[in-house]
C-alpha cells in the first residue's frame, strides 16, 4: 500500500512549439479537461487554465519553444514550463505588471500587455521562477487542492 | 440534485448503427450498443443535433400533440419567437396567430412581447454589472452546457426568466383574472423549435416548475395553421412585439435589442464552445454581454422549426425592421410584471458527470489508465467500436462499458498474433 501511494499521481506532458499561435491554448484546454475528469473543483480548474495559457503564450511569443509538464496528485498540481532561451535578463523587471519586451508585432496579435508572468504568481498558490540569460527559463507553479 | 430528464429520444427500429450522430454529439454523449445508437442521458444536453444530421430521422423529441390540450379547461397557445420566421412574408402574422382559435386554443400569447419586456430587465442588469461578460439565458442548452463544461461561468449568466416563461405567466395571470379561473385549469403550450425547450419545461433551471405546461413542435401543426390560414375568421389583435422583441429568434437579436456595443453573439454549438472556453480563460474580459445558441442562426435553427434557418433568419431581420425598435416604457413593464416572479429562485448547479471517481486518488488511477489505454488504440477515431473517438473509448474501457476487442484493429492485431 504504502509504494502504491507515492505512485499516485499522473504527469502529462506537452511540447511547445514557438511562434505557433494557432496551437497556443491546446495544451491548457487539454489540462483542463483533464482536471474536470478528475473532479477538481472549478475555481481550481480556472486558475490552473489560465496560469497554464499565459505559460504557454510566453513559450510561444518569447522562446525558443519548449516544453509544459503537468503534475498532479491527490493534494496539489505542480506545473513546469521550461523554454530553450533565450532567458530573461532581469527577473524582478520582468515580474512587474506591465513590463513586457514583446515586439510591435506581437503586440497587434493582442499579447504582449506584460501581465503574463504577474497573472500566473496570482493564479497558483506557489510561484517559483529560474532564468539564465542566453540559455532559457523555467517557470514553476504549484497550485493546493 | 434532480434526477436529470431529456427529451431528445431514439425510434430504435429507424436506427441502423451508423456512426453520424456519434461523432456530432458535442457532450460524447451517444454511443452504438448492439448496433442501434444509446444515449447517455446524464451527458445529453438536448441540443438536438443528433435530431438534425440523423439520416434515418431515428431521433425524435419527447413532446406534446395537439390532443394533449385538452387535459385543460382554457387551453393558452405560446406562439414562439422563432414561429414569426416560417411563413412567407405575404402572410399576415398576426392572422396565423388567430389561426391558433381554429386549432382549438382559448387565448393566444406573442412570446416576442415577453422578449420586449426581457429586454427591458436585462438591460437593467446590464448596467449594474461588473461581471464580465454575462451569459444570456435563453438557449437552455447552452445552459446545461455550462453546468457540464464550464461550471465556473454559472455566475455568468443572468438570471432572469425566458421569454417564453414570462409569457406563460403574463398569459395565465390574464386569463385567471379575465375569466375568473382557477390557475389549475389552464394550460398553456408553448410552440417549439427545439427538444431543450421541452427539457426546460419538463426539468425547469432557476424556478422549481415551470408555468409552462407542455410543449407542441412547430413541425407538428405547420400544415393545419397553412390550411386554416385562408378561412380563420377570427381578427384578434394577437401580435404585439416590436421589431426588437421579434429579433431575438435570431442570433445577435438580444444584443441588438439592447444596443449593445461590446457583445459577441455566437450560434452553433462548436462554436460557443471555443468561445466559452476563451472566457474561462478571462481572454473576453473587455465584452459585456454574450449570447449563444446551439442552433445554427439562433433560435430559428432549432430542429424541430419547418423553413430553412437561413430563410427564416432572413424573414426576421425583415419583420425586425418592419416593426421597428419602440422600448417599453419602465413603468409599463413594472406594471406587466408587479404580480409575477421573473428571477430565479434556485441556484443552478454544476453537474460533475464528467468525474471518474468520487475519490480523487482513484480517478487519478483511473486517469493514467485511460492515458495508458489511449496510446495503445489506433487513434483513428473511426467510431466502428461504438464510442465517438479512441479516447473515449479508452474512458469506456476504464469505466467497464467496454472492452478493447470492441476496438477492430486491436481485435484484427490479436488475431494476426
Amino acid at each position: 500500500m504504502d509504494e502504491k501511494e507515492k505512485n499516485t499521481g499522473i504527469k502529462l506532458e506537452y511540447e511547445i512549439i514557438k511562434d505557433d499561435f494557432s496551437r497556443a491554448g491546446e495544451a491548457s484546454s487539454n489540462i483542463k479537461r483533464v482536471l474536470r475528469q478528475l473532479g477538481i473543483d472549478s475555481s481550481v480548474i480556472r486558475k490552473t487554465a489560465i496560469a497554464t495559457y499565459e505559460a504557454e503564450i510566453n513559450v510561444v511569443i518569447h522562446s525558443e519553444g519548449g516544453k509544459m509538464v503537468v503534475n498532479i496528485e491527490p493534494d496539489k498540481i505542480e506545473i513546469t514550463a521550461k523554454d530553450n532561451g533565450p532567458g530573461i535578463k532581469d527577473i524582478d523587471q520582468a515580474m512587474q505588471k506591465g513590463f513586457s519586451t514583446a515586439s510591435q508585432k506581437v503586440r497587434e496579435l493582442g499579447f504582449g500587455a506584460g501581465m503574463g508572468l504577474p497573472n500566473m504568481k496570482r493564479s497558483c498558490d506557489e510561484f517559483y521562477i529560474e532564468s539564465e540569460f542566453g540559455k532559457g527559463t523555467t517557470v514553476k507553479m504549484i497550485f493546493k487542492l | 440534485m434532480k434526477e436529470y430528464w431529456h427529451s431528445v429520444d431514439l425510434e430504435k427500429e429507424k436506427c441502423n448503427g451508423c456512426t453520424i450522430c456519434l461523432r456530432r454529439c458535442p457532450t460524447e454523449a451517444i454511443r452504438i450498443r448492439d448496433g442501434k445508437a444509446k444515449i447517455i442521458k446524464e451527458r445529453c444536453i438536448d441540443c438536438g443535433e443528433c435530431i438534425r444530421v440523423c439520416p434515418y430521422h431515428a431521433k425524435k423529441a419527447f413532446a406534446d400533440d395537439l390532443s394533449s390540450i385538452e387535459k385543460y379547461k382554457f387551453k393558452i397557445a405560446l406562439v414562439s419567437l422563432p414561429l414569426y420566421g416560417q411563413f412567407k412574408l405575404n402572410k399576415d402574422i398576426n392572422r396565423v396567430f388567430n389561426c391558433f382559435y381554429e386549432l382549438g386554443f382559448d387565448m393566444v400569447y406573442d412570446v416576442a412581447f415577453a422578449a420586449d419586456i426581457a429586454t427591458s430587465l436585462q438591460s437593467d442588469i446590464l448596467k449594474n454589472n461588473s461581471t464580465k461578460p454575462l451569459i444570456a439565458t435563453l438557449c437552455p442548452a447552452i445552459i446545461r452546457l455550462i453546468q457540464i463544461r464550464f461550471p465556473s461561468l454559472i455566475d455568468h449568466i443572468i438570471n432572469i426568466e425566458s421569454p417564453m416563461e414570462i409569457a406563460a405567466r403574463l398569459a395565465k395571470e390574464k386569463a385567471s383574472k379575465e375569466y375568473c379561473l382557477n390557475i389549475n385549469d389552464i394550460g398553456a403550450f408553448y410552440m417549439t423549435q427545439c427538444p431543450a425547450k421541452i427539457t426546460s419545461i419538463k426539468k425547469p433551471l432557476g424556478i422549481k416548475k415551470s408555468y409552462v405546461d407542455g410543449a407542441i413542435p412547430i413541425k407538428s401543426i405547420y400544415t393545419k395553421l397553412i390550411k386554416i390560414y385562408d378561412e380563420v375568421k377570427k381578427d384578434d389583435k394577437i401580435q404585439q412585439a416590436s421589431g426588437d422583441g421579434i429579433g431575438w429568434a435570431r442570433v445577435g437579436g438580444q444584443s441588438f435589442s439592447l444596443d449593445m456595443d461590446k457583445y459577441l453573439a455566437v450560434d452553433g454549438i462548436e462554436n460557443v464552445i471555443n468561445v466559452l472556453e476563451e472566457i474561462e480563460l478571462g481572454k473576453l474580459n473587455n465584452i459585456d454581454f454574450f449570447e449563444g445558441y446551439a442552433c445554427v442562426t439562433g433560435c430559428v435553427g432549432g430542429p424541430l422549426n419547418v423553413e430553412n434557418p437561413f430563410v427564416a433568419k432572413n424573414r426576421i431581420r425583415q419583420l425586425s425592421q418592419k416593426y421597428g425598435k419602440r422600448s417599453l416604457e419602465k413603468e409599463d413593464v413594472n406594471k406587466l410584471i408587479k404580480d409575477v416572479d421573473i428571477e430565479w429562485t434556485e441556484e443552478i448547479e454544476p453537474l460533475s458527470i464528467l468525474k471518474l471517481d468520487q475519490n480523487i486518488e482513484k480517478a487519478i488511477e483511473k486517469m493514467e489508465l485511460i492515458e495508458k489505454i489511449d496510446k495503445q488504440l489506433p487513434g483513428i477515431d473511426c467510431g466502428c467500436c461504438g464510442a465517438p473517438n479512441c479516447h473515449a473509448m479508452a474512458e469506456d474501457v476504464v469505466k467497464g462499458t467496454a472492452c478493447l476487442e470492441d476496438c477492430i484493429v486491436m481485435l484484427r492485431k490479436k488475431a494476426d498474433k
